[in-house]
């Protein structure tokens, strides 16, 4: 079947089964590299993008189910600037082996447009569900405090 | 193109290496005589580790790139191999890039593990860039007509001393061009030229902390990781694995999925079953839609998580080490004022990785190239060519970033599989597990039941120490081995003699009089083919000994009355001899520190039980891996309605000897002592007397962002008697802080409530039920 997908501001027309999980669309035929399958249950986070301003755990998402546009790890940089997150995200040093970190920056990026200003409990609360096998949580949350006084300031 | 300093983000980068520096003539490879004395067409033989060449390519423009025989794992070892050769070699830090761990293009060093990146592969890579740089300034003195002793060389220009105006660049000397310089050694870590490495106090870059150079195209998305790799004609598997353990395959219906989208080939060979599809999404519904029959084993493979323990008691060991003596333990248990005995439960812990195992295997030209984040690509290769017959020089791994696994693809089973797939339908084959398979299928690290017994005399001193631990470690699993990885066993392959396995010892300085230590290696029913497969899991075997050895400790003082880092301090000082290491006085140095940075409160645990919902204590542990030591307290609060444990705060005081990136550390001790704090208080794989039951976060929870300490120091000691020593030595980073982390919680419960946990994971039921039990 043949659909449309707008992402990261591009259109690509594909033609694949419409269940096909999202990830798998992103990943193998348009070729990005941010969200990466981690569970294939929506539990861990590792495969989050950003649909209609909600972070979307793609590997349970069928693609023909998507009707905004899609926002990957690839696609929050602009005008060749990184965003505030990213730039937090090296400042403070924040990845071991980085392969969650898509999902971290992505719940981030969803949790801070929501809202701007969040309280340390809230930082937890709205990370919560996005995983970290290397334990990299306390700089996450320091990176997302720091990408708050970036943009404030 | 990678531009120097950066990661090379794409597959490409990595490949283009070999065709460029071997037409350059820069790369070095040993070609070993075939049988009629000519060189053999195979196209990856061993690159030789006896030639500067091998390890460092200087370029026209006087930049640097560094071939190193090590992976990362996610602890930035590359930016500091980068930090500590431009300093030998006087390169600018900027100038320089890291190549690693393929097998093709980097000399072996055995890839990652053990924590030995900077404590023993970075001395060769030490004496290499300093032979480098010898050479370069005789080089230097023959075209400046000076000798070497009245040249300076800065940022890879050399001088004449006094007249800036006289000078070369490393560029100029050699850039493009081999040094053709022959190094000496019996092995890789002997590797040496004729150059001495520089005093600790003449390395510039080694003590700062340059940022990791691989982080910024992980967080914008240009990195291309080992799950990234596409090929023309690829093709995508997964396995279906037997429903129980033990399981044998009866037939395969091949026509449940013959109709299917994408259906490319079911491989099967023994129990290990295999579906290919042309996509990644039908391979998976494929592998889900298989219908395979399976006969059940006639007896149980394992007894259910519930009743491990008992079983591990009870069962006849399949090894027993010889107990380690001191002094006279039975004398001075029958003459102590106080004996005390407890017994410490630690289950199976999985690795877990946030990605499941994958590779990619490439069949074509009758080689076979893998793509693979196996943190040990050198073992991975060797497996592979055992494992499908082939010589080893027709076998290549390309190291990739992937997900830390923390030991998990040391024992890596996507590899063999991939090549195996990859051979049987000639095309270039993907494989990875789902999530479901790698929770229960990984390696495991074992269980232990440890029964501790310590003697005080009437003073509150401790004058007999008796360990005595049972690890459910029996075959334990090797590094790729072409008879232990999972597909092989699956296959019926069987060695004659599994590894015997083992369990650890306790890690302190203490000083007791009389002292006995026994361990012992139990056996689960079903040996081969087990998802209780036992591997090395991040410092293996620490977090379960010192659980109960530094808990025990705790328990000591508690009945001396005495405080707890009082009562450690007495243990570390009563003995004066040092060791060569000098642990015993970096043990003391590191046990102050944390009591400092933590602003210790003297006094007895448990600490008068405080009134309202939330209890507070603090406890402490210590413990050494190798030479590095790490002394830890955990503030907690209990919720005793719910059972609920939150460490508040955390400080390590870490001594790992010379430095090399300070953030870089602290990172990693910090992300350590979470992993271990995961163990303490979530992790336990858990299964009935079929299978493992625990299959993904849902059902084997680990860290949240909710679990992370309000605030984590760690502190970088340098605890050596001559702390300015020019030869000070770098020791491992990347484990010791696993060690007394578990301990130090459960102390730290103790304080705060008078009930002692001596079972792991403190999860909030089990919790609650022992506060229930004790009244709290």
């Amino acid at each position: 079947m043949s659909l449309t997908l707008i992402v990261n501001g591009k259109s690509h027309t594909l033609d694949v089964d419409p269940s096909t999980p999202l990830l798998y669309v992103l990943r193998n035929d348009l070729g990005l590299q941010g969200p990466r399958f981690g569970c294939g249950l929506g539990q861990c986070g590792a495969c989050t993008v950003i649909v209609n301003g909600v972070a979307t755990r793609s590997c349970i998402v069928p693609v023909s189910r998507v009707k905004s546009g899609i926002t990957t790890l690839e696609g929050l940089a602009k005008d060749g600037k990184l965003h505030p997150l990213q730039q937090a995200w090296i400042d403070e040093q924040v990845p071991q082996c980085g392969f969650c970190q898509n999902g971290q920056i992505m719940a981030a990026k969803a949790l801070l447009d929501k809202n701007p200003h969040p309280t340390d409990a809230e930082i937890r609360e709205g990370m919560n569900n996005t995983l970290c096998r290397c334990m990299t949580y306390y700089r996450v949350q320091a990176a997302i405090k720091r990408a708050v006084k970036a943009v404030t300031a | 193109m990678t531009t120097f300093g950066e990661i090379p983000k794409r597959v490409e980068d990595v490949l283009s290496r070999r065709s460029l520096l071997k037409s350059a003539g820069l790369l070095v490879v040993s070609f070993s005589p075939s049988a009629f004395g000519q060189t053999p067409a195979d196209p990856y033989p061993d690159v030789d580790y006896r030639q500067v060449d091998s390890w460092i390519v200087i370029h026209e423009d006087g930049s640097a790139t560094f071939y190193v025989g090590k992976t990362d794992c996610g602890q930035g070892t590359g930016t500091s191999f980068r930090q500590i050769m431009s300093d030998e070699l006087d390169v600018a830090y900027d100038k320089t890039a890291c190549i690693m761990g393929s097998t093709d293009v980097t000399v072996d060093q055995g890839g990652s593990g053990g924590s030995t990146a900077m404590e023993r592969d970075s001395w060769p890579m030490r004496r290499v860039a300093a032979e480098a740089r010898r050479v370069l300034l005789k080089m230097g003195s023959e075209r400046l007509g000076v000798p070497v002793d009245r040249l300076a060389v800065s940022e890879g220009v050399i001088t004449v001393t006094g007249d800036s105006s006289r000078n070369v660049t490393y560029g100029q000397l050699i850039g493009g061009k081999r040094f053709n310089i022959a190094l000496t050694g019996d092995n890789i870590n002997a590797t040496t030229g004729a150059a001495k490495v520089k005093p600790v106090q003449g390395l510039k870059n080694v003590g700062l902390s340059p940022q990791r150079y691989d982080i910024p195209p992980k967080v914008d998305g240009s990195l291309k990781w080992a799950v990234d790799v596409k090929l023309p004609g690829m093709v995508h598997a997964r396995n279906v694995k037997p429903p129980v353990a033990g399981a044998k395959l009866v037939s395969i219906d091949e026509s449940s999925v013959r109709g299917l989208p994408g259906f490319v080939k079911v491989v099967s060979k023994g129990n290990y079953v295999a579906v290919v599809c042309e996509r990644e999404e039908q391979a998976i519904r494929a592998a889900s839609s298989l219908k395979v029959k399976w006969e059940k084993p006639a007896t149980a493979p394992f007894p259910s998580s519930e009743n491990l323990f008992n079983y591990m008691r009870e069962v006849k060991p399949t090894s027993s080490s010889k107990a380690i003596m001191v002094g006279d333990p039975e004398a001075a248990f029958a003459g102590a004022a106080k004996v005390i005995e407890a017994d410490y439960d630690i289950p199976f812990q999985g690795h877990t990785a946030i990605s499941p195992a994958h590779a990619l295997a490439d069949p074509s030209n009758g080689q076979m190239t893998i793509y693979s984040n196996d943190m040990k690509s050198y073992g991975m290769r060797r497996g592979v060519a055992e494992f499908l017959g082939i010589p080893r020089e027709k076998v290549r791994v390309v190291w990739m970033e992937g997900p830390q696994g923390f030991g998990r693809t040391a024992a890596d089973d996507a590899g063999c599989e991939a090549a195996y797939l990859a051979r049987e339908i000639g095309r270039p084959v993907r494989v990875q597990w789902m999530r479901s398979e790698e929770t229960a299928w990984d390696t495991k690290a074992p269980a232990f039941a440890v029964k501790m017994k310590g003697a005080l005399d009437a003073a509150g001193n401790l004058v007999a120490l008796d360990y005595n631990a049972r690890a459910a470690d029996y075959n334990h699993v090797g590094y790729n081995e072409a008879d232990t990885v999972l597909i092989a066993q699956l296959m019926g392959i069987r060695r004659a003699r599994p590894a015997e396995g083992s369990a650890a010892v306790p890690s302190e300085m203490y000083a007791v009089p009389h002292r006995r230590i026994t361990t012992h290696v139990v056996s689960l029913p079903l040996v081969w083919e087990t998802p209780l497969r036992t591997g090395n899991l991040r410092d293996p075997n620490g977090p379960q000994s010192t659980f109960a050895s530094e808990s025990f400790v705790d328990e000591l003082a508690a009945a001396a009355k005495a405080d707890p880092k009082e009562f450690r301090m007495k243990l570390l000082t009563s003995a004066t001899a040092d060791d060569s290491g000098f642990r015993r006085a970096r043990s003391i140095a590191c046990l102050k520190a944390a009591a400092d940075a933590y602003g210790w409160d003297h006094r007895p645990s448990p600490k008068p039980r405080g009134t309202g919902e939330i209890l507070t204590g603090r406890g402490m542990a210590y413990s050494f891996r190798g030479q590095t030591i790490a002394a830890e307290i955990a503030e907690v609060e209990v919720n005793v309605r719910t059972g609920h444990v939150w460490v508040k705060r955390l400080v390590c005081a870490h001594d790992c000897g010379l430095v090399i990136n300070p953030e870089s550390l602290r990172r990693t001790v910090e992300c350590a002592m979470l992993h271990s704090l995961s163990r303490a208080i979530h992790e336990e794989v858990q299964f009935d007397n079929e299978k493992v039951t625990s299959t993904d976060w849902s059902s084997h929870p680990t860290l949240t962002h909710s679990d992370v300490p309000e605030k984590i120091d760690v502190i970088l000691v340098n605890g050596d008697p001559n702390p300015n020593r020019p030869d000070l030595p770098p020791y491992g980073g990347g484990e010791a802080a696993c060690k007394p982390m578990l301990a130090a919680v459960a102390n730290a419960i103790y304080d705060a409530t008078g009930v002692r946990l001596r079972r792991v994971p403190f999860r909030a039921p089990r919790v609650l039920a022992a506060l229930k039990a004790a009244q709290v």
